[in-house]
């Protein structure tokens, strides 16, 4: 990449100096490909228009709030206990995933089976799946009359349907590809040479797994988290028909922004979602940065 | 290449004594298979196979009447429509962001890539809020809009905003990995050999990249057609109008519906499979051309 970057810079150098171009260097590397103002343009054109200008709308609305405003709204009880709902509901989907998807990961990559290919394709199932089409379908799995509903009702006297339990099902369905897509190529990768010189130095196969394996796989794990719990605190259309959407108990955000959009509250929409949003990214930035320090520590 | 001792291609043979040390014992994988495949059975398969069950429930009589319905068969067209719009808008945006992004240096071009996948970490439900915080009747614009008879929100432009957002990056984030893999020495060789711009374009970019772009495109698609989040915030689900197959599906399950809710997933649960299997075969047939754009 960086190679690329040069040879194109050194090309583009000598085309500079035979045809005489007026030098942006302090902007961009010259080059003989033409297209850049058109491209780059359209693209800042249509993403200001498409992207920037309304997440700004959405800034701009709740700012109008002041800050008291805001503060009061985003720390109802109502509010708290909807982010309390989101965001545990959707870090316990997220650690389930991890454990799940790596052993997915594992198993895909380390072990021979028949429809491997099938199993492997099946595990994209959730990104092709529109989500209000997940959300019926499991919240017809689990509900008490259920496939799966019922008997867990009998059997273990466990409720899902309409419950938080519910919730972290319909996230955990969402959840379960970014870790295992995100984990995949990583141990696909690993060089074998690692584990065999953890055999021959006399380690377990457990041993190898703790000491090798699970460091190397790490950061990529806990990418897969954090892809996993991000979409889990955003995710509306598979959580709201198994939820129950009870005020307080099963209520996750972005229901509570409809309801408020609903009411024609669009400051309290705005406050909600903006407090979501930096939230999530608040989140974000520190998982990655979690991730950047691990990946230094386990470096070569 | 001869038979070594590499762990990439583990038990396709019977696992010789001199292996073990590298793999675990056959109980060990047995149970670690078995586990996986229970999971995703019980995780991804069953929601699957439900739909269709609960759709033929009443028969077939019953699944075909439900989808001619008319009210359905308007879903079906605004969904078609929607797509039919941000789709090849999103298109054109990929191919002209990833041409930028890949093939020159410019200062922010991280942020700017940075950017793109922005709609990717929003909320559904906020990538709708925002539009109708501009164009809602309370909005920012919603008094100018009204005086001027324009309508966005609980009408199509909105569910097609909504919609472009939502799948904004799909198409870009495929190509701009790839474009800047595959470098452009092949475009300078072109120019240098006097084909213009365009012809550099059309006759050695495009043959380059139409897989991954024909990847994007359908994952793209696949998004726009089952968003729910995003297009019900801005539709006002006014049947037979604003109402796309996934609302339609809401509002025929909230009903209490069910058959008729289940035949119109099952069409969005085949839209599904059918991008699945049409992704796994390009992903096998061109996996190296993908390579790249699959991390």
């Amino acid at each position: 990449m960086v190679a690329a970057a040069d040879s194109d810079g050194a090309l583009a150098g000598k085309g500079g100096a035979v045809t005489v171009r007026a030098p942006v260097p302090l902007f961009r590397k010259p080059s003989v490909i033409p297209g850049f103002g058109l491209t780059l343009g359209f693209t800042l054109t249509y993403l200001s228009l498409i992207v920037l200008v309304p997440l700004a709308a959405l800034i701009v609305r709740s700012s109008s709030l002041g800050w008291g405003g805001f503060w009061s709204a985003v720390t109802t009880p109502r509010v708290i206990a909807a982010f309390e709902v989101s965001f545990g509901l959707s870090f316990a989907a997220a650690l389930t995933n991890a454990v799940f998807g790596f052993l997915v990961a594992w198993v895909l990559v380390r072990y021979d089976f028949p429809g491997k290919r099938l199993v492997d394709a099946l595990v994209d199932l959730p990104f092709a799946l529109p989500t209000a089409v997940a959300g019926i379908a499991l919240s017809a799995l689990y509900a008490p009359n259920g496939w799966l509903g019922k008997p867990l009702n009998e059997l273990f006297g466990l409720k899902v349907a309409f419950t938080p339990v519910g919730i972290a099902i319909a996230l955990t369905f969402i959840g379960l590809p970014f870790v295992v897509r995100t984990v995949q190529p990583i141990l696909q990768d690993l060089p074998a040479e690692e584990e065999e010189a953890a055999a021959s130095l006399g380690a377990s196969r457990f041993q190898t797994f703790r000491s090798v394996i699970l460091p190397a796989v790490l950061p990529a794990l806990v990418t897969g988290f954090a892809l996993s719990f991000a979409r889990g605190v955003g995710e509306y259309g598979s959580v709201i028909f198994i939820a129950g959407n009870m005020p307080g108990l099963t209520e996750i955000v972005p229901l509570l922004i409809v309801i408020k959009l609903e009411q024609y509250d669009y400051a309290g929409a705005a406050a909600v979602g903006t407090a979501m949003l930096g939230v999530s990214f608040l989140m974000l930035l520190i998982l990655n940065l979690l991730q950047q320090w691990m990946r230094s520590r386990h470096a070569r | 290449m001869p038979a070594d001792t590499s762990i990439s291609a583990p038990a396709s043979i019977p696992v010789p004594p001199a292996q073990s040390a590298l793999t675990e014992p056959a109980w060990v994988r047995a149970a670690l298979i078995g586990g996986a495949l229970l999971f995703l059975a019980l995780f991804l398969l069953l929601p699957l196979v439900a739909v269709f069950v609960e759709a033929l429930r009443r028969g077939f009589d019953a699944y075909w009447t439900a989808l001619i319905e008319p009210d359905a068969v308007a879903a079906i067209k605004l969904t078609l429509i929607v797509a039919a719009i941000a789709v090849p808008a999103n298109l054109l945006f990929g191919v002209a962001a990833s041409w930028c992004v890949a093939k020159f240096d410019f200062r922010g071009k991280n942020l700017l890539i940075t950017l793109i996948d922005l709609p990717f970490s929003v909320s559904p439900v906020i990538s709708g809020l925002i539009y109708v915080l501009l164009f809602g009747m309370n909005g920012l614009f919603g008094s100018y809009l009204r005086d001027m008879g324009v309508q966005i929100i609980f009408a199509v432009p909105g569910l097609v905003l909504a919609t472009v957002f939502v799948t904004f990056p799909f198409v870009a984030r495929e190509l701009i990995p790839l474009m800047q893999e595959q470098g452009s020495d092949e475009e300078e060789a072109a120019l240098v050999l006097g084909a213009s711009g365009w012809q550099t374009f059309w006759r050695v970019t495009l043959p380059n990249i139409k897989w991954a772009l024909l990847y994007g495109v359908l994952l793209c698609n696949a998004r726009a057609m089952g968003e729910f989040g995003a297009v019900s915030v801005v539709s006002g689900h006014i049947r037979g109008e604003t109402n796309t197959m996934p609302l339609h599906v809401e509002i025929l399950y909230n009903e209490y519906n069910f058959v008729a809710a289940f035949a119109v997933a099952s069409l969005l649960a085949m839209l599904a499979l059918v991008t699945l299997v049409v992704k796994t075969a390009l992903e096998w047939r061109f996996g190296d051309e993908l390579a790249a754009a699959r991390h």
